[in-house]
C-alpha cells in the first residue's frame, strides 16, 4: 500500500508548517533519508526527509501552503500505485481535488432567475474551504436549522463556528443576542471576494477601492510564534524594569587588548556583547534565583544548575534567540566564535531547534542602532531579559574634575513572580562589577 | 434502609421473594453447597433446603432448559449463570424457547423466569470471559433486560423481575458485587422495569450509561463540571424496555447526547439509543450523537490493552467536549 508522508513536528512549539519548496518531482524515485521538500516552521526553514524508499506518487500540498502537524503532505509508493486510499484516509484533501469539487458545486447550484443561463461572474478562482463549497449545501446542526427557520435567519449568511464551518446553536444565538428584534442578520459572512487576501488575488481582479489601500502580507510562521510567545509573556509575567549605568572605560581597554591578541591568532574579534554574555553568565551562577523559571502548570519554580545564555538575533522575518550553552564555563574567545557562527546561521534560517531552545536567560542588544536604553519583553520561560544600549561618550566627574568617560545603560526586565526588586538589583550590580573590572571575569 | 453489598442486595431480593412465593427457586452451578461462585447465594441452601436451592452439573443448555420447562409448568425459576459468557452454551433455550413461547402459543403459556449472573468485562479475563451481552439479549423481542448500577436498584429491580410473568435477563458484574450502598429493607420494595433514573441533573450535555459505565459517566460529569460544563447523567437501569422518553426529554434540554456503553460498538446499546434519539428529536440536536464504547475487537488480556479497550472517563470527557464544540 502507498505510504503517507505527514507534516512532522520539527520544534517543540511548532503547530503548523509551511511547505516552502518541493525538491522532488512527482514520479521521481526517492530513498529513505532523501530531502524532498523544505518546510518553514515557527523558527526556521528545515529539510523534510522521507523515511521510506519509493516513488513520490503525489504532492498533496502546494508550495506556500500551511498545514498542521500530522497532515498529509505527500504520498510515496511503488510506481503506478493507487493513492486514493491514502488520500481518503486523510480526508482526500488534495487541493486540486477540492477545487474540482468546488467547481462542481458551483455548477450544480441553482441558476439565477431570468433566461436560466448560469452567470459565472464574480466567482472567485479559488475559495477557502468553507461551508457551502462541497455541493452547495450549508452545514448546520439540526437544532441550528430549526432555530434559523423559527427566527427567519438565512443560514447561508451565518458564519458557522463548528467543525468544517458547521452552523451550530451558539452561532444563531449570537445573532439573536445582537439584534433581538427580528430577522436581520448582522453576523454575515463577508463576501468571498473581499475575504480573499490580496496576495492570493490576481492583480487585475483587485477592485478599485477608494479607502484603505494596503498591501496584504502573509503572517509567517516565525511572526506567529513571536506574536504568541511575547504576548503570552507580557500577559502572564508581571514585568518590572531596573536600569543601571556601567562605567565601560576598563572594558573598552580590555577589549582592545584582547582583540589585538585575537587578531594575531586569526580568531574572530570579541564584541562588547560577548563581554556582557560572559558577565551575565558568571552573575547568573552567583544569583541562581535569576537563573530560573516560574512553572505555573507544574506548580514549581525551577532553578537551573546550568547557565545557558540566549542572544536575541534580528533576522528578516522577526527574531530568534540562539543559545550559548554553559556560557559561564566558556572563554571569551569561544563565546565570540559561537555567537558569530550561530547568528550567521540564524540569519540564513538554518538553526536547529536544539540551538535556539533551552535558554535560562536572554540578552537583547540595540546598541548598534544608537539606542541608549530600552526595555525588553522576557523570553519565556526565562525569569529575566537584559536590554543592552549603546556605549556612550559622556562627561563624567572624576576626582572633582569633568573628564571624558564611557558609559553603558543596561536594563533588566524581571518576572516579578520569581524575581523581586532587590534580587534583580543585586544581580545587575554583579553584572556591573564584572564589566567594570573585566579582569575578574578571567579568574 | 440498610447498607448492603451489591451481592447482599441480590440475595435479599431472592430470599424475600422465595419467602413470599413458594414457587420461586434458585438453580445453577455452585449456588447451593458452595454458597455461590461469588457468594451471592450464601446461606440460602441452609435456609431453603436442596429442593429450592439446586446445584446443577456444568451444563448450561441442560439447566436453562430445565428452568424454561419449570416456568411453563407454573414455577418461577431463578437461573444463575456463573457468568453470562457461559449463557451462550444455553442460548437456544433462552432465545428460541424462553423468549418466544408466549408469542408462539398465542398467550396460552407464559415463561416467568429470571436468568441472572455477572455480565461484561471484569479485568484481565481475556476474550471469552469478558463479553457484554446486553445488546445481544435486548435484540430479541420477548426478553426483558435489566442492568442495574447500584445495590438498591439491584434489589428493587430483581424483585420486579422475579414477579414478572415474562423472561428477564438480569445482568450483574463481578467487579460490582462488593460495592456497598443504602438499600431499602421494605419487603415489598420494587422498582418498575423500564424506568430510567436521572442520576445527575445538568443543562449542557446528556450522558446515558448503565451498569459499570454509569460510574464512568458520573466521573466524566464531575470532570466536566470542573471545566464549567454541566452534564446530565441518566442511568436507564433497564435496557429493554428502554425508557427512551426520559432520555429524549433530557436531550431536548441539552441538545447533545453521549452514550457510554461497555458493548462493542457495532449494534450496541449505545447505537440503539443514538438511533432512537435522532429519530425522535432530530431537530433538537446541536451536534452528532457520540458513543463511547469498548473497542471493536475481542477483549484483550494484557492489562494495558484491556484498560485501553474499555470506555474510560477521559474518552467520555473528550466526546462530551466534541459535541459541546469545546476545545
Amino acid at each position: 500500500m502507498a505510504i503517507p508522508v505527514e507534516m512532522p513536528k520539527m520544534s517543540d512549539t511548532m503547530e503548523e508548517g509551511v511547505l516552502v519548496a518541493w525538491l522532488a518531482e512527482e514520479g521521481q524515485k526517492v530513498s529513505a533519508g532523501d530531502v524532498v521538500a523544505q518546510v518553514e516552521t515557527d523558527k526556521a526553514t528545515m529539510d523534510l526527509e522521507v523515511y521510506d524508499d519509493g516513488v513520490l506518487l503525489k504532492k498533496v500540498v502546494a508550495e506556500g501552503e500551511a498545514v498542521p502537524i500530522g497532515a498529509l503532505i505527500a504520498v510515496l509508493g511503488e510506481e503506478g500505485e493507487d493513492v486514493s486510499e491514502v488520500l481518503a484516509q486523510y480526508g482526500g484533501q488534495s487541493k486540486k481535488e477540492s477545487t474540482e469539487k468546488e467547481t462542481e458545486g458551483e455548477e450544480a447550484a441553482p441558476a439565477p432567475s431570468g433566461d436560466g443561463a448560469p452567470t459565472k461572474e464574480a466567482k472567485p478562482v479559488e475559495v477557502e474551504e468553507g461551508v457551502e463549497e462541497e455541493d452547495g449545501r450549508i452545514k448546520a446542526s439540526p437544532l441550528a436549522r430549526r432555530l434559523a427557520r423559527e427566527h427567519g435567519i438565512d443560514l447561508a449568511k451565518v458564519q458557522g463556528s463548528g467543525p468544517d464551518g458547521r452552523v451550530v446553536r451558539r452561532d444563531i444565538e449570537a445573532i439573536l443576542s445582537e439584534e433581538p428584534q427580528g430577522p436581520t442578520v448582522p453576523a454575515v459572512r463577508p463576501e468571498k471576494l473581499e475575504e480573499e487576501p490580496a496576495y492570493r488575488r490576481p492583480a487585475a481582479a483587485a477592485p478599485a477601492k477608494t479607502a484603505e489601500r494596503y498591501e496584504s502580507v502573509r503572517i509567517s510562521q516565525m511572526r506567529k510564534a513571536v506574536a504568541r510567545r511575547l504576548s503570552q509573556s507580557k500577559y502572564t509575567a508581571p514585568h518590572f524594569y531596573l536600569t543601571i549605568d556601567v562605567d565601560m572605560e576598563k572594558a573598552v581597554a580590555f577589549r582592545t587588548q584582547l582583540n589585538e591578541l585575537a587578531e594575531a591568532q586569526g580568531r574572530p574579534k570579541i564584541s562588547y556583547n560577548d563581554l556582557i554574555t560572559k558577565a551575565c553568565a558568571l552573575a547568573l551562577k552567583i544569583h541562581p534565583e535569576v537563573n530560573a523559571s516560574y512553572m505555573e502548570q507544574e506548580g514549581e519554580i525551577r532553578r537551573f544548575e546550568d547557565v545557558h545564555v540566549a542572544v536575541a538575533v534580528a533576522i528578516d522575518e522577526g527574531l530568534i534567540t540562539p543559545v550559548i550553552r554553559n556560557a559561564d564555563q566558556k572563554g571569551l574567545g569561544q563565546i565570540a566564535e559561537e555567537t558569530k557562527e550561530l547568528a550567521e546561521r540564524a540569519r540564513n534560517k538554518k538553526l536547529q531547534p536544539e540551538e535556539y531552545e533551552g535558554s535560562t536567560f536572554t540578552t537583547s542588544n540595540l546598541g548598534m542602532y544608537g539606542i541608549d536604553e530600552f526595555t525588553a519583553i522576557i523570553n519565556p520561560p526565562n525569569a529575566c531579559i537584559l536590554a543592552i544600549g549603546s556605549i556612550r561618550d559622556v562627561p563624567v566627574v572624576k576626582d572633582g574634575a569633568i573628564v571624558p568617560g564611557k558609559r553603558l545603560k543596561l536594563t533588566l526586565s524581571c518576572d516579578h513572580r520569581i524575581v523581586d526588586g532587590a534580587v534583580g538589583a543585586q544581580f545587575l550590580g554583579t553584572v556591573r562589577k564584572f564589566l567594570e573590572e573585566p579582569l575578574t571575569m578571567l579568574l | 434502609m440498610a447498607e448492603l453489598q451489591f451481592r447482599e442486595a441480590i440475595r435479599a431480593a431472592m430470599i424475600e421473594e422465595m419467602e413470599r412465593d413458594e414457587t420461586v427457586f434458585l438453580m445453577g452451578e455452585e449456588v447451593a453447597e458452595y454458597d455461590g461462585a461469588y457468594k451471592v447465594s450464601e446461606g440460602m441452601l441452609a435456609k431453603f433446603g436442596p429442593r429450592r436451592v439446586i446445584d446443577t452439573p456444568i451444563s448450561e443448555g441442560g439447566f436453562a432448559g430445565l428452568g424454561v420447562g419449570a416456568a411453563l409448568a407454573g414455577l418461577r425459576p431463578i437461573i444463575e449463570f456463573m457468568t453470562f459468557n457461559f449463557s451462550f452454551v444455553g442460548i437456544d433455550q433462552i432465545i428460541n424457547n424462553a423468549a418466544k413461547i408466549r408469542y408462539m402459543s398465542g398467550g396460552q403459556f407464559k415463561v416467568p423466569i429470571v436468568f441472572r449472573g455477572p455480565n461484561g468485562a471484569a479485568g484481565q479475563l481475556a476474550a471469552t470471559h469478558n463479553t457484554s451481552t446486553e445488546a445481544l439479549y435486548s435484540y430479541f423481542p420477548g426478553l426483558k433486560v435489566i442492568a442495574p448500577s447500584n445495590p438498591d436498584d439491584a434489589k428493587g429491580l430483581l424483585k420486579s423481575a422475579i414477579r414478572d410473568d415474562d423472561p428477564v435477563i438480569f445482568l450483574e458484574s463481578e467487579v460490582m458485587y462488593g460495592m456497598r450502598g443504602e438499600v431499602s429493607d421494605d419487603e415489598d420494595y420494587t422498582i418498575p422495569i423500564g424506568k430510567a433514573r436521572i442520576a445527575r441533573e445538568g443543562t449542557d450535555v446528556t450522558l446515558v450509561a448503565h451498569s459499570k459505565s454509569y460510574y464512568v459517566a458520573m466521573n466524566a460529569a464531575e470532570k466536566l463540571a470542573q471545566e464549567g460544563y454541566s452534564a446530565e447523567v441518566i442511568d436507564p437501569r433497564t435496557i429493554r424496555p428502554l425508557d427512551i422518553e426520559t432520555i429524549v426529554q433530557s436531550v431536548k434540554k441539552t441538545n447533545r447526547l453521549v452514550v457510554v456503553d461497555e458493548s462493542n460498538p457495532f449494534g450496541s446499546v449505545a447505537s440503539e439509543i443514538a438511533f432512537q434519539v435522532q429519530e425522535r428529536v432530530f431537530d433538537h440536536l446541536d451536534a452528532p450523537i457520540l458513543r463511547v464504547t469498548a473497542k471493536d475487537v475481542p477483549a484483550p488480556y494484557a492489562k494495558n490493552l484491556i484498560e485501553y479497550y474499555m470506555p474510560g472517563v477521559d474518552d467520555t470527557v473528550k466526546a462530551c467536549k466534541r459535541v459541546l464544540y469545546a476545545k
